[in-house]
Protein backbone atom coordinates (compact mmCIF):
# COMPACT_ATOMS: atom_id res chain seq x y z
CA UNK A 1 0.00 0.00 0.00
CA UNK A 2 3.00 2.35 0.80
CA UNK A 3 4.98 1.23 -2.18
CA UNK A 4 1.66 1.76 -4.65
CA UNK A 5 1.21 5.36 -2.93
CA UNK A 6 5.40 6.52 -3.20
CA UNK A 7 4.63 4.93 -7.01
CA UNK A 8 1.63 7.11 -7.54
CA UNK A 9 3.45 9.99 -6.07
CA UNK A 10 6.08 9.51 -8.08
CA UNK A 11 4.19 9.05 -11.19
CA UNK A 12 2.23 12.66 -10.17
CA UNK A 13 5.74 14.20 -10.10
CA UNK A 14 6.80 13.23 -13.43
CA UNK A 15 3.41 14.42 -14.79
CA UNK A 16 3.85 17.81 -13.27
CA UNK A 17 7.52 17.78 -14.48
CA UNK A 18 6.96 16.85 -17.65
CA UNK A 19 3.72 19.63 -17.81
CA UNK A 20 6.04 22.15 -16.55
CA UNK A 21 8.60 21.57 -19.46
CA UNK A 22 5.91 21.40 -22.06
CA UNK A 23 4.61 24.69 -20.83
CA UNK A 24 8.13 26.49 -20.81
CA UNK A 25 8.30 25.14 -24.47
CA UNK A 26 5.23 26.73 -26.00
CA UNK A 27 4.58 29.96 -25.29
CA UNK A 28 1.26 29.85 -26.56
CA UNK A 29 0.15 27.15 -24.10
CA UNK A 30 -1.86 30.12 -21.60
CA UNK A 31 -3.88 31.01 -24.54
CA UNK A 32 -5.32 27.30 -24.10
CA UNK A 33 -7.26 28.50 -20.75
CA UNK A 34 -10.09 29.24 -22.05
CA UNK A 35 -11.02 33.10 -21.78
CA UNK A 36 -14.32 35.02 -22.90
CA UNK A 37 -12.89 37.45 -25.39
CA UNK A 38 -12.97 40.78 -25.15
CA UNK A 39 -13.09 43.78 -27.37
CA UNK A 40 -13.43 47.73 -27.08
CA UNK A 41 -14.55 50.44 -29.43
CA UNK A 42 -13.97 54.08 -28.20
CA UNK A 43 -16.73 56.46 -29.51
CA UNK A 44 -14.82 59.80 -29.74
CA UNK A 45 -14.68 62.91 -32.04
CA UNK A 46 -18.17 61.78 -33.24
CA UNK A 47 -17.07 58.29 -34.98
CA UNK A 48 -16.80 54.44 -34.06
CA UNK A 49 -13.17 53.28 -33.20
CA UNK A 50 -12.26 51.59 -35.04
CA UNK A 51 -15.49 51.90 -37.44
CA UNK A 52 -15.11 47.74 -38.69
CA UNK A 53 -14.24 45.42 -35.98
CA UNK A 54 -13.96 41.87 -36.47
CA UNK A 55 -14.08 39.76 -33.73
CA UNK A 56 -14.37 35.63 -33.19
CA UNK A 57 -17.83 34.32 -31.89
CA UNK A 58 -18.73 34.65 -28.65
CA UNK A 59 -16.87 37.85 -27.85
CA UNK A 60 -17.65 40.91 -25.51
CA UNK A 61 -17.65 44.16 -27.78
CA UNK A 62 -17.87 47.42 -25.28
CA UNK A 63 -18.46 50.92 -26.21
CA UNK A 64 -17.22 53.61 -24.52
CA UNK A 65 -18.21 57.79 -25.19
CA UNK A 66 -15.06 59.67 -24.90
CA UNK A 67 -17.06 62.59 -26.34
CA UNK A 68 -18.47 65.53 -24.30
CA UNK A 69 -21.95 65.12 -26.04
CA UNK A 70 -23.72 61.84 -25.87
CA UNK A 71 -24.16 59.07 -27.88
CA UNK A 72 -25.93 55.66 -28.85
CA UNK A 73 -24.93 52.61 -30.26
CA UNK A 74 -28.23 51.22 -32.17
CA UNK A 75 -28.16 48.34 -34.80
CA UNK A 76 -29.38 49.07 -38.01
CA UNK A 77 -31.21 45.63 -38.16
CA UNK A 78 -32.68 45.96 -34.31
CA UNK A 79 -30.28 43.56 -32.58
CA UNK A 80 -28.74 45.84 -30.21
CA UNK A 81 -29.76 49.07 -28.61
CA UNK A 82 -27.79 51.13 -26.55
CA UNK A 83 -29.56 53.42 -23.68
CA UNK A 84 -28.36 57.34 -24.23
CA UNK A 85 -24.21 57.01 -22.99
CA UNK A 86 -23.25 60.05 -21.48
CA UNK A 87 -19.41 61.27 -21.48
CA UNK A 88 -17.49 58.19 -19.79
CA UNK A 89 -20.64 55.70 -20.21
CA UNK A 90 -20.08 52.34 -21.69
CA UNK A 91 -22.33 49.59 -23.28
CA UNK A 92 -21.69 46.18 -23.95
CA UNK A 93 -22.53 43.59 -25.93
CA UNK A 94 -22.46 39.42 -26.82
CA UNK A 95 -22.11 38.83 -29.91
CA UNK A 96 -23.10 34.95 -30.08
CA UNK A 97 -23.75 34.45 -34.24
CA UNK A 98 -21.83 34.89 -36.96
CA UNK A 99 -22.51 37.62 -39.33
CA UNK A 100 -22.25 41.15 -39.85
CA UNK A 101 -23.84 44.09 -37.80
CA UNK A 102 -23.85 47.08 -39.11
CA UNK A 103 -24.68 50.33 -36.19
CA UNK A 104 -25.33 54.12 -35.97
CA UNK A 105 -25.95 56.50 -33.57
CA UNK A 106 -29.23 57.23 -33.17
CA UNK A 107 -28.91 60.93 -32.21
CA UNK A 108 -26.13 61.82 -34.80
CA UNK A 109 -27.02 59.09 -37.73
CA UNK A 110 -24.08 59.82 -39.91
CA UNK A 111 -21.98 57.96 -36.76
CA UNK A 112 -21.88 54.39 -38.70
CA UNK A 113 -20.15 51.03 -37.55
CA UNK A 114 -19.99 47.18 -38.33
CA UNK A 115 -19.08 44.64 -36.10
CA UNK A 116 -17.96 41.23 -38.35
CA UNK A 117 -18.03 38.29 -36.20
CA UNK A 118 -16.61 35.28 -38.12
CA UNK B 1 -32.63 101.06 -41.39
CA UNK B 2 -30.32 101.41 -38.72
CA UNK B 3 -26.49 101.69 -38.51
CA UNK B 4 -24.54 99.47 -39.92
CA UNK B 5 -22.26 97.62 -37.35
CA UNK B 6 -19.69 94.33 -38.27
CA UNK B 7 -21.84 91.87 -35.98
CA UNK B 8 -24.68 93.15 -37.13
CA UNK B 9 -26.76 91.50 -39.68
CA UNK B 10 -29.27 93.41 -42.08
CA UNK B 11 -31.46 92.19 -44.86
CA UNK B 12 -33.66 93.97 -46.70
CA UNK B 13 -35.31 92.25 -49.65
CA UNK B 14 -37.84 94.29 -50.17
CA UNK B 15 -35.61 95.66 -53.08
CA UNK B 16 -34.80 92.72 -54.70
CA UNK B 17 -38.53 91.77 -55.03
CA UNK B 18 -40.02 87.90 -54.94
CA UNK B 19 -39.94 86.94 -58.55
CA UNK B 20 -36.15 87.64 -57.98
CA UNK B 21 -34.24 84.07 -59.35
CA UNK B 22 -30.54 85.02 -58.35
CA UNK B 23 -29.20 83.26 -55.22
CA UNK B 24 -28.00 85.70 -52.92
CA UNK B 25 -25.81 83.77 -49.91
CA UNK B 26 -25.06 85.96 -46.65
CA UNK B 27 -23.37 84.02 -44.12
CA UNK B 28 -22.42 84.96 -40.46
CA UNK B 29 -20.07 83.38 -38.43
CA UNK B 30 -20.44 85.46 -35.28
CA UNK B 31 -21.95 82.99 -33.12
CA UNK B 32 -24.80 85.27 -31.51
CA UNK B 33 -28.83 85.10 -30.66
CA UNK B 34 -30.66 87.21 -33.24
CA UNK B 35 -33.93 89.53 -33.14
CA UNK B 36 -36.17 88.84 -35.83
CA UNK B 37 -38.38 91.78 -37.08
CA UNK B 38 -41.08 91.19 -39.34
CA UNK B 39 -42.02 93.77 -41.97
CA UNK B 40 -44.19 92.79 -44.94
CA UNK B 41 -42.68 89.43 -44.78
CA UNK B 42 -39.07 90.11 -44.32
CA UNK B 43 -36.76 88.82 -41.85
CA UNK B 44 -34.72 91.70 -40.76
CA UNK B 45 -31.92 91.01 -38.48
CA UNK B 46 -29.78 92.36 -36.07
CA UNK B 47 -27.11 91.06 -34.10
CA UNK B 48 -28.32 91.11 -30.39
CA UNK B 49 -25.07 92.79 -28.88
CA UNK B 50 -26.18 96.08 -31.17
CA UNK B 51 -29.51 95.82 -29.76
CA UNK B 52 -29.26 98.69 -27.82
CA UNK B 53 -28.65 101.07 -31.04
CA UNK B 54 -31.20 100.35 -32.81
CA UNK B 55 -34.39 102.86 -32.14
CA UNK B 56 -37.70 101.24 -31.08
CA UNK B 57 -38.83 102.68 -34.70
CA UNK B 58 -36.46 100.87 -36.41
CA UNK B 59 -37.81 98.23 -34.40
CA UNK B 60 -41.68 98.98 -34.49
CA UNK B 61 -43.26 96.54 -36.76
CA UNK B 62 -46.99 94.64 -36.16
CA UNK B 63 -44.97 92.09 -34.88
CA UNK B 64 -41.74 90.99 -32.83
CA UNK B 65 -40.84 87.95 -31.32
CA UNK B 66 -37.38 86.19 -29.89
CA UNK B 67 -35.78 83.34 -31.21
CA UNK B 68 -33.59 80.88 -28.38
CA UNK B 69 -32.05 77.86 -29.17
CA UNK B 70 -29.79 75.07 -28.20
CA UNK B 71 -29.90 75.26 -24.23
CA UNK B 72 -28.45 72.17 -23.73
CA UNK B 73 -29.73 72.70 -19.73
CA UNK B 74 -27.48 69.70 -18.11
CA UNK B 75 -24.59 70.09 -19.97
CA UNK B 76 -21.79 70.75 -17.41
CA UNK B 77 -18.27 70.25 -19.68
CA UNK B 78 -15.47 72.77 -20.00
CA UNK B 79 -17.05 74.45 -23.15
CA UNK B 80 -19.48 75.88 -20.52
CA UNK B 81 -19.96 74.90 -17.32
CA UNK B 82 -22.99 76.96 -16.36
CA UNK B 83 -25.46 76.92 -19.00
CA UNK B 84 -28.12 77.74 -16.90
CA UNK B 85 -26.68 80.87 -15.92
CA UNK B 86 -26.01 81.59 -19.86
CA UNK B 87 -29.35 81.30 -20.14
CA UNK B 88 -30.84 83.76 -17.40
CA UNK B 89 -28.21 86.35 -19.32
CA UNK B 90 -30.48 85.65 -22.80
CA UNK B 91 -33.62 86.37 -20.74
CA UNK B 92 -32.06 89.58 -19.32
CA UNK B 93 -30.93 90.24 -22.96
CA UNK B 94 -34.97 89.98 -24.00
CA UNK B 95 -35.65 91.73 -20.90
CA UNK B 96 -33.66 94.69 -22.42
CA UNK B 97 -35.19 94.61 -25.69
CA UNK B 98 -36.66 98.21 -26.43
CA UNK B 99 -39.81 96.56 -27.60
CA UNK B 100 -40.86 93.13 -25.79
CA UNK B 101 -41.60 90.36 -27.89
CA UNK B 102 -44.39 88.81 -27.94
CA UNK B 103 -44.02 85.71 -27.85
CA UNK B 104 -40.96 82.83 -27.76
CA UNK B 105 -39.64 80.19 -30.02
CA UNK B 106 -37.19 77.88 -28.88
CA UNK B 107 -36.01 75.83 -31.64
CA UNK B 108 -34.69 72.77 -29.65
CA UNK B 109 -31.97 70.94 -27.47
CA UNK B 110 -34.19 72.61 -24.56
CA UNK B 111 -32.45 69.83 -22.30
CA UNK B 112 -28.90 68.31 -22.45
CA UNK B 113 -30.22 64.73 -22.05
CA UNK B 114 -34.13 64.87 -21.69
CA UNK B 115 -34.10 65.28 -17.89
CA UNK B 116 -37.51 66.16 -16.55
CA UNK B 117 -35.26 68.41 -14.25
CA UNK B 118 -33.56 69.43 -16.85
CA UNK B 119 -36.95 70.52 -19.16
CA UNK B 120 -37.71 71.92 -15.68
CA UNK B 121 -34.74 74.52 -15.00
CA UNK B 122 -35.64 75.82 -18.62
CA UNK B 123 -39.06 76.72 -17.65
CA UNK B 124 -38.42 77.96 -14.73
CA UNK B 125 -35.71 80.56 -15.87
CA UNK B 126 -37.97 81.39 -19.48
CA UNK B 127 -40.92 82.36 -16.75
CA UNK B 128 -38.76 85.09 -15.99
CA UNK B 129 -38.82 86.42 -19.26
CA UNK B 130 -40.88 89.65 -20.46
CA UNK B 131 -42.59 87.37 -23.32
CA UNK B 132 -45.06 84.75 -21.41
CA UNK B 133 -45.77 82.54 -24.50
CA UNK B 134 -42.78 79.83 -25.66
CA UNK B 135 -43.53 77.78 -28.66
CA UNK B 136 -41.02 75.14 -28.62
CA UNK B 137 -39.54 72.15 -30.84
CA UNK B 138 -37.38 69.53 -30.43
CA UNK B 139 -34.17 68.97 -30.63
CA UNK B 140 -32.73 65.26 -31.19
CA UNK B 141 -31.48 65.75 -27.25
CA UNK B 142 -34.98 66.40 -26.09
CA UNK B 143 -36.12 62.80 -27.39
CA UNK B 144 -33.24 60.91 -26.06
CA UNK B 145 -34.80 57.93 -24.18
CA UNK B 146 -38.52 57.72 -25.28
CA UNK B 147 -39.61 58.59 -28.59
CA UNK B 148 -40.06 61.99 -27.33
CA UNK B 149 -42.97 60.91 -25.18
CA UNK B 150 -41.85 62.65 -21.88
CA UNK B 151 -41.37 65.65 -24.55
CA UNK B 152 -44.58 65.23 -25.95
CA UNK B 153 -46.44 65.14 -22.86
CA UNK B 154 -45.25 68.42 -21.26
CA UNK B 155 -44.81 70.31 -24.65
CA UNK B 156 -46.76 69.06 -27.19
CA UNK B 157 -50.18 69.03 -26.14
CA UNK B 158 -51.98 70.44 -28.65
CA UNK B 159 -49.42 69.40 -31.39
CA UNK B 160 -50.00 66.77 -34.35
CA UNK B 161 -48.72 63.35 -34.69
CA UNK B 162 -45.03 63.80 -33.77
CA UNK B 163 -45.20 67.27 -32.27
CA UNK B 164 -45.43 69.36 -35.17
CA UNK B 165 -48.47 72.24 -35.40
CA UNK B 166 -49.10 75.74 -36.59
CA UNK B 167 -50.46 78.29 -35.16
CA UNK B 168 -51.60 82.44 -36.75
CA UNK B 169 -50.04 85.90 -35.43
CA UNK B 170 -51.29 88.94 -36.65
CA UNK B 171 -51.49 87.75 -40.05
CA UNK B 172 -48.40 85.51 -39.80
CA UNK B 173 -48.67 82.24 -40.25
CA UNK B 174 -46.14 80.35 -38.05
CA UNK B 175 -44.99 76.22 -38.24
CA UNK B 176 -43.50 74.57 -36.22
CA UNK B 177 -41.59 71.00 -37.36
CA UNK B 178 -39.89 68.21 -36.01
CA UNK B 179 -36.79 66.89 -37.91
CA UNK B 180 -35.11 64.91 -35.03
CA UNK B 181 -37.10 61.50 -34.76
CA UNK B 182 -36.86 58.16 -36.57
CA UNK B 183 -33.19 59.35 -37.66
CA UNK B 184 -32.07 56.57 -39.90
CA UNK B 185 -28.21 55.10 -39.73
CA UNK B 186 -25.91 57.57 -42.40
CA UNK B 187 -28.88 59.63 -43.01
CA UNK B 188 -29.74 63.61 -42.09
CA UNK B 189 -32.68 65.26 -39.49
CA UNK B 190 -36.03 63.69 -41.57
CA UNK B 191 -38.90 65.37 -41.67
CA UNK B 192 -41.26 61.89 -42.98
CA UNK B 193 -43.87 61.24 -44.96
CA UNK B 194 -46.81 62.24 -42.47
CA UNK B 195 -45.47 65.33 -41.91
CA UNK B 196 -44.56 66.45 -45.07
CA UNK B 197 -48.44 65.78 -45.75
CA UNK B 198 -49.57 67.89 -42.71
CA UNK B 199 -47.79 70.63 -44.59
CA UNK B 200 -49.35 70.63 -48.16
CA UNK B 201 -52.43 70.31 -46.06
CA UNK B 202 -51.44 73.30 -43.29
CA UNK B 203 -51.05 76.02 -45.93
CA UNK B 204 -52.78 74.50 -48.73
CA UNK B 205 -56.13 77.18 -48.13
CA UNK B 206 -53.91 80.15 -47.19
CA UNK B 207 -53.12 83.61 -49.39
CA UNK B 208 -50.04 83.90 -51.05
CA UNK B 209 -49.64 86.71 -49.60
CA UNK B 210 -49.59 85.43 -46.35
CA UNK B 211 -45.95 85.84 -44.47
CA UNK B 212 -44.93 81.95 -43.44
CA UNK B 213 -42.21 81.60 -40.32
CA UNK B 214 -41.37 77.99 -40.22
CA UNK B 215 -39.06 76.92 -36.98
CA UNK B 216 -37.67 73.72 -36.60
CA UNK B 217 -34.49 71.96 -34.55
CA UNK B 218 -32.09 70.84 -37.64
CA UNK B 219 -31.51 73.24 -40.69
CA UNK B 220 -34.04 73.06 -43.16
CA UNK B 221 -31.09 73.90 -45.65
CA UNK B 222 -27.95 72.10 -46.15
CA UNK B 223 -25.52 73.92 -43.75
CA UNK B 224 -23.05 70.54 -43.58
CA UNK B 225 -24.21 67.10 -44.82
CA UNK B 226 -21.18 65.97 -43.50
CA UNK B 227 -21.50 66.32 -39.94
CA UNK B 228 -25.30 66.17 -40.76
CA UNK B 229 -26.26 69.85 -40.77
CA UNK B 230 -29.30 69.29 -42.68
CA UNK B 231 -32.72 67.76 -43.75
CA UNK B 232 -33.28 65.10 -45.94
CA UNK B 233 -36.86 66.11 -47.30
CA UNK B 234 -36.62 69.70 -46.52
CA UNK B 235 -36.61 70.19 -50.56
CA UNK B 236 -40.11 68.70 -50.31
CA UNK B 237 -41.25 70.68 -47.13
CA UNK B 238 -40.13 74.10 -49.32
CA UNK B 239 -42.06 73.08 -52.61
CA UNK B 240 -44.97 73.25 -50.82
CA UNK B 241 -44.25 77.04 -49.80
CA UNK B 242 -43.24 77.87 -53.37
CA UNK B 243 -46.28 79.63 -53.94
CA UNK B 244 -45.72 82.02 -51.03
CA UNK B 245 -44.12 85.87 -51.05
CA UNK B 246 -42.42 85.64 -48.11
CA UNK B 247 -41.14 82.38 -45.92
CA UNK B 248 -39.02 82.75 -43.12
CA UNK B 249 -37.03 79.69 -41.77
CA UNK B 250 -35.74 79.54 -38.49
CA UNK B 251 -33.11 76.90 -36.89
CA UNK B 252 -30.81 75.88 -34.61
CA UNK B 253 -28.61 72.59 -33.91
CA UNK B 254 -25.62 74.30 -35.48
CA UNK B 255 -24.77 76.68 -32.57
CA UNK B 256 -23.54 79.36 -34.78
CA UNK B 257 -25.84 82.15 -36.82
CA UNK B 258 -26.04 81.87 -40.60
CA UNK B 259 -28.24 82.77 -43.03
CA UNK B 260 -29.14 81.87 -46.80
CA UNK B 261 -31.38 83.52 -49.05
CA UNK B 262 -32.90 81.63 -52.26
CA UNK B 263 -35.69 82.75 -53.99
CA UNK B 264 -38.74 83.54 -51.49
CA UNK B 265 -37.32 81.73 -48.96
CA UNK B 266 -34.81 83.31 -45.96
CA UNK B 267 -32.68 80.44 -43.96
CA UNK B 268 -31.59 81.51 -40.55
CA UNK B 269 -29.70 79.84 -37.55
CA UNK B 270 -29.79 81.02 -34.20
CA UNK B 271 -27.05 80.74 -31.63
CA UNK B 272 -26.95 78.82 -28.68
CA UNK B 273 -27.69 79.85 -25.40
CA UNK B 274 -25.15 77.17 -23.71
CA UNK B 275 -22.08 76.47 -26.15
CA UNK B 276 -20.42 77.45 -29.24
CA UNK B 277 -19.49 74.81 -32.49
CA UNK B 278 -16.97 75.09 -34.73
CA UNK B 279 -17.67 76.34 -38.26
CA UNK B 280 -18.78 73.66 -40.88
CA UNK B 281 -15.13 71.15 -41.56
CA UNK B 282 -13.22 73.21 -39.35
CA UNK B 283 -12.55 70.85 -36.70
CA UNK B 284 -12.77 67.36 -36.51
CA UNK B 285 -15.87 67.05 -35.38
CA UNK B 286 -19.07 69.49 -34.61
CA UNK B 287 -18.68 68.75 -30.86
CA UNK B 288 -18.31 71.76 -28.31
CA UNK B 289 -15.97 74.54 -28.42
CA UNK B 290 -13.81 75.62 -25.90
CA UNK B 291 -13.33 80.01 -25.79
CA UNK B 292 -11.63 81.51 -23.24
CA UNK B 293 -14.40 82.27 -19.95
CA UNK B 294 -14.55 85.49 -20.90
CA UNK B 295 -15.27 85.36 -24.14
CA UNK B 296 -17.90 82.69 -23.97
CA UNK B 297 -20.77 85.24 -24.28
CA UNK B 298 -19.58 86.26 -26.90
CA UNK B 299 -20.25 83.19 -29.17
CA UNK B 300 -23.77 82.86 -27.37
CA UNK B 301 -26.95 84.68 -28.20
CA UNK B 302 -30.37 85.39 -28.87
CA UNK B 303 -32.53 86.26 -32.09
CA UNK B 304 -35.08 88.67 -32.26
CA UNK B 305 -37.81 88.98 -35.48
CA UNK B 306 -39.62 91.71 -36.74
CA UNK B 307 -42.78 92.18 -39.20
CA UNK B 308 -44.31 94.69 -40.78
CA UNK B 309 -47.26 94.81 -42.76
CA UNK B 310 -46.67 95.63 -46.61
CA UNK B 311 -43.18 94.96 -46.87
CA UNK B 312 -41.72 91.44 -48.17
CA UNK B 313 -39.53 89.85 -45.66
CA UNK B 314 -39.15 89.77 -41.85
CA UNK B 315 -35.91 91.68 -39.62
CA UNK B 316 -33.71 89.09 -38.35
CA UNK B 317 -31.58 90.21 -35.87
CA UNK B 318 -28.92 88.22 -33.95
CA UNK B 319 -27.39 89.43 -30.61
CA UNK B 320 -24.24 87.96 -28.91
CA UNK B 321 -24.94 87.44 -24.94
CA UNK B 322 -21.95 89.67 -24.22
Amino acid sequence: MIRKTVWIAGLLATVMVLTLLLSAGSPGSAAKIPQPAAAEVKVDNFSFGPATLTVPVGTTVTWTNRDDIPHTVVSTDKVFKSKVLDTDEKFSFTFAKAGTYPYFCSIHPKMTGSVVVQ
Amino acid sequence: MAKKNKDEILHDHNNDGIDRRGFLKCMAWAGTGALCVMEGGILKSYSLSRLGEISAKEMAGELSFVQISDSHMGFNKPANPDVAGTLKSAVEKINGLSRAPEFMLHTGDISHLSKPEEFDTVDQILKSASAKDVFFVPGEHDVLNDDGKSYLERYGKNAKGGGWYSFDKKGVHFMGLVNVMNLKAGGLGTLGHEQLEWIEDDVQHLKHSTPIVVFAHIPLWSVYPEWGWGTEDSAQALAYLKKFGSVTVLNGHIHQTMQKVEGNVTFHTAASTAFPQPQPGKADSPGPMKVPAEQLKSVLGITNVNYVQGRQALGVVDSTLA
